[in-house]
């Protein structure tokens, strides 16, 4: 539709992240600092730690914040366009909780199978912490998530019985919500040893963040993004009515179910290296819609940019505000995108977004 | 109908006079809540809800007068037989109620309290977080109790503490060290009772005082401050080399990481009569642990 302008807005969203990879390579534990001039110069002690301490946290750290972020802003805005419904996103569809479910599960079953004793388990379970940076691990806890995930949004369809009726859909998802939250409750109720580490993931997490789940969250983004982008179209016809989008000869039923898996595999993804995050998935598409009206194949794109953004942003102030300690991440993206939706809700006349409330 | 409430006015006139006659010799000592508590005598069915006051209970001699403690209450050995009324913070009222307690004694953070002082139980308020809370909850444990002689057991615990202060071997003192208390990552700052212990070892905490008792840090602070000795628990060391740009942190490159079993964590983690167990234990392990010859010539 407009392509200049969501060229812009790409071209300004790249901007701001690279301003956030730069400012995140300076923030840390020591508030801001500047890394680069040590890491450019004279090779001493301070450069070595200056140089770990760039290119073993803070970059994966920062990087990993950005592809999460993107990864809850396509989900986000999937989840808006598939169910045709503004408040849509991971969360009130039940996505986000089935995937913290998956993951405390698979911690937990974890846990009990290294009290067997057997040294194979021992050793399995030796790295099955949930800020683990072992691949196969980060590999079991993404599988465990998207099982979840993707389970939790069968539930919520199945009990709001399709997505027509805008209300049961949303009831629902409150309702799996809530319920597979109390379950994640109670199953750490029952495995202390992983209670407190889990409770601090479940607040949201960047602090962690290695390489691997950098990559990880990286190469399924780009995956999902092309899917999403591929399959874009529908979500178009979709929103013109069910009945059009049937006149236009699309294959509603498939394509929706991909579409369904796309977005269990984004929010499993970045919750099992991230924890819960608030909003990000919400607030995406909203801020996108706010600056300019695209069809969906763009919203992909802008809604991953100003989720990574968003993230980034937030992770960037979650080690800044308090340093050397750290704020829950999740809490300054819930503070953050509720400020601004706010701000736009009152800004326009009726309408979040582009997209009538 | 008015005249039963004005019999009831009698009768609860008369119990006052008879409860305030009483109140001549009775016990009265303030907890830390700043609430002064009144007793007819000194109480003899405790139900404990704080593992450290359980300890300091039986450390006084007095492991006997507890009916019943909170399920995480595990030492000494005998209070595993009593019943358990739930956690601190989830403790079970009816629980509590059906064992005809005299005296409960909660945490202050325990939402408990209110509910119990309405269904008539005394309840005396202590958290100890610090050394001088610990001797604070002894004094105040034995004035209740009615102990004669209740800072002879401060006066062990302290000497307890220096004695293992002094079997550190000189080249252990000054080394700096992380204590972790789980992974969000919480560390032990010099301002907590394990920090304080660090600092009588005379070991040197990375977290300043500042900080707090156990902040929740930046992990990049511990990769910066590159502390020669790690102190953590077992079921928190999984993983720890694992965690980005940590593989260099000196401790970790020279494996001098004290790992504690969960029994010994459950000592260190209690702001109890068992402070001085606690110093042992960490002082063995460091002792082993930490490098040595540190900033001698070679």
């Amino acid at each position: 539709m407009n392509v200049t302008r969501t060229g812009g807005l790409l071209a300004w969203a790249a901007l701001v992240c690279a301003a956030v990879v730069v400012l995140g390579l300076c923030i840390g534990s020591a508030g801001f600092e500047n890394t680069v001039g040590a890491l450019l110069g004279p090779p001493n002690a301070e450069r070595a730690m200056a140089q770990q301490i760039v290119w073993d946290i803070r970059l994966p750290r920062t990087l990993g914040a950005l592809a999460a972020g993107a990864l809850l802003g396509l989900a986000g805005a999937l989840a808006q366009g598939l169910f045709r419904n503004p408040l849509a996103d991971p969360y009130l569809l039940g996505s986000a909780s089935g995937a913290s479910l998956g993951v405390a599960l698979a911690l937990a079953s974890m846990g009990s199978a290294g009290m067997l004793g057997s040294s194979v388990v021992n050793e399995a379970s030796v790295a099955a912490s949930v800020f683990s940076s072992s691949v196969w691990v980060r590999l079991g806890l993404t599988g465990a998530a998207f099982a979840g995930a993707v389970l939790a949004v069968m539930l919520t369809l199945s009990l709001a019985r399709g997505v027509q009726h805008t209300l049961r859909l949303l009831l629902a998802g409150v309702i799996v919500g809530v319920v597979l939250g109390a379950v994640t409750s109670l199953v750490l109720l029952f495995s202390p040893d992983s209670l407190q580490a889990m409770q601090s993931f479940l607040l949201g997490s960047t602090s962690f963040i290695g390489w691997t789940s950098c990559l990880l969250m990286a190469v399924v983004w780009l995956l999902c993004a092309l899917a999403a982008w591929t399959l874009a179209r529908v979500l178009d016809g979709l929103s013109l009515g069910e009945a059009t989008a049937q006149s236009l000869g699309l294959p509603i039923g498939p394509l929706r179910a991909a579409l369904v898996a796309v977005l269990a595999l984004a929010t499993g993804t970045a919750v099992a290296q991230t924890g819960l995050i608030a909003f990000v998935g919400l607030a995406a598409p909203h801020l996108v819609r706010a600056m300019a009206r695209v069809p969906h194949r763009q919203l992909m794109w802008l809604s991953s940019a100003m989720g990574a953004v968003l993230l980034g942003g937030a992770d960037l102030l979650a080690r800044w505000l308090i340093a050397p300690q750290e704020l829950p991440v999740g809490v300054l993206t819930a503070v953050l995108g509720g400020l601004y939706l706010l701000w736009l809700m009152h800004r326009g006349s009726g309408s979040l977004g582009g997209l009538r409330t | 109908m008015r005249q039963r409430s004005l019999f009831r006015l009698a009768a609860c006139a008369a119990l006052a006079l008879c409860t305030g006659a009483t109140t001549v010799q009775a016990l009265q000592v303030t907890d830390d809540q700043g609430v002064r508590l009144t007793l007819p005598k000194a109480p003899q069915r405790i139900v404990s809800l704080l593992p450290a006051l359980t300890e300091t209970v039986c450390a006084l001699g007095q492991c006997q007068r507890l009916v019943g403690v909170d399920r995480y209450s595990n030492f000494p050995e005998s209070v595993k037989k009593l019943p358990q009324v739930g956690g601190g913070l989830d403790p079970n009222i009816e629980a509590i109620v059906a064992l005809h307690p005299d005296l409960v004694l909660a945490a202050l953070s325990s939402r408990s309290a209110t509910r119990l002082l309405s269904l008539g139980i005394p309840v005396f308020a202590l958290e100890p977080k610090t050394h001088a809370d610990v001797q604070r909850a002894i004094a105040k444990l034995s004035q209740l109790l009615e102990i004669a002689d209740g800072q002879k057991l401060w006066r062990e615990i302290d000497a307890g503490v220096e004695v293992a202060a002094r079997s550190l071997p000189a080249s252990v003192r000054g080394t700096r060290v992380y204590f972790e208390v789980n992974r969000g990552p919480f560390g032990a700052g010099e301002a907590s009772f394990i920090g304080e212990t660090l600092t009588r070892l005379g070991v040197k905490n990375i977290l300043p005082a500042r900080l707090g008792p156990f902040p929740q840090i930046n992990p990049e602070l511990v990769v910066r401050e590159n502390p020669d000795l790690i102190l953590v628990g077992e079921s928190n060391l999984e993983g720890m080399e694992q965690r980005p740009g940590w593989s260099r942190i000196r401790a970790i490159r020279e494996h001098h990481v004290c790992v504690f079993t969960p029994t010994q964590s459950d000592v260190l983690v209690r702001p109890g009569p068992r402070l001085a167990v606690a110093a042992r234990i960490m002082a063995q392990c460091m002792s082993d642990q930490a490098p040595r010859a540190k900033g001698l010539p070679q």
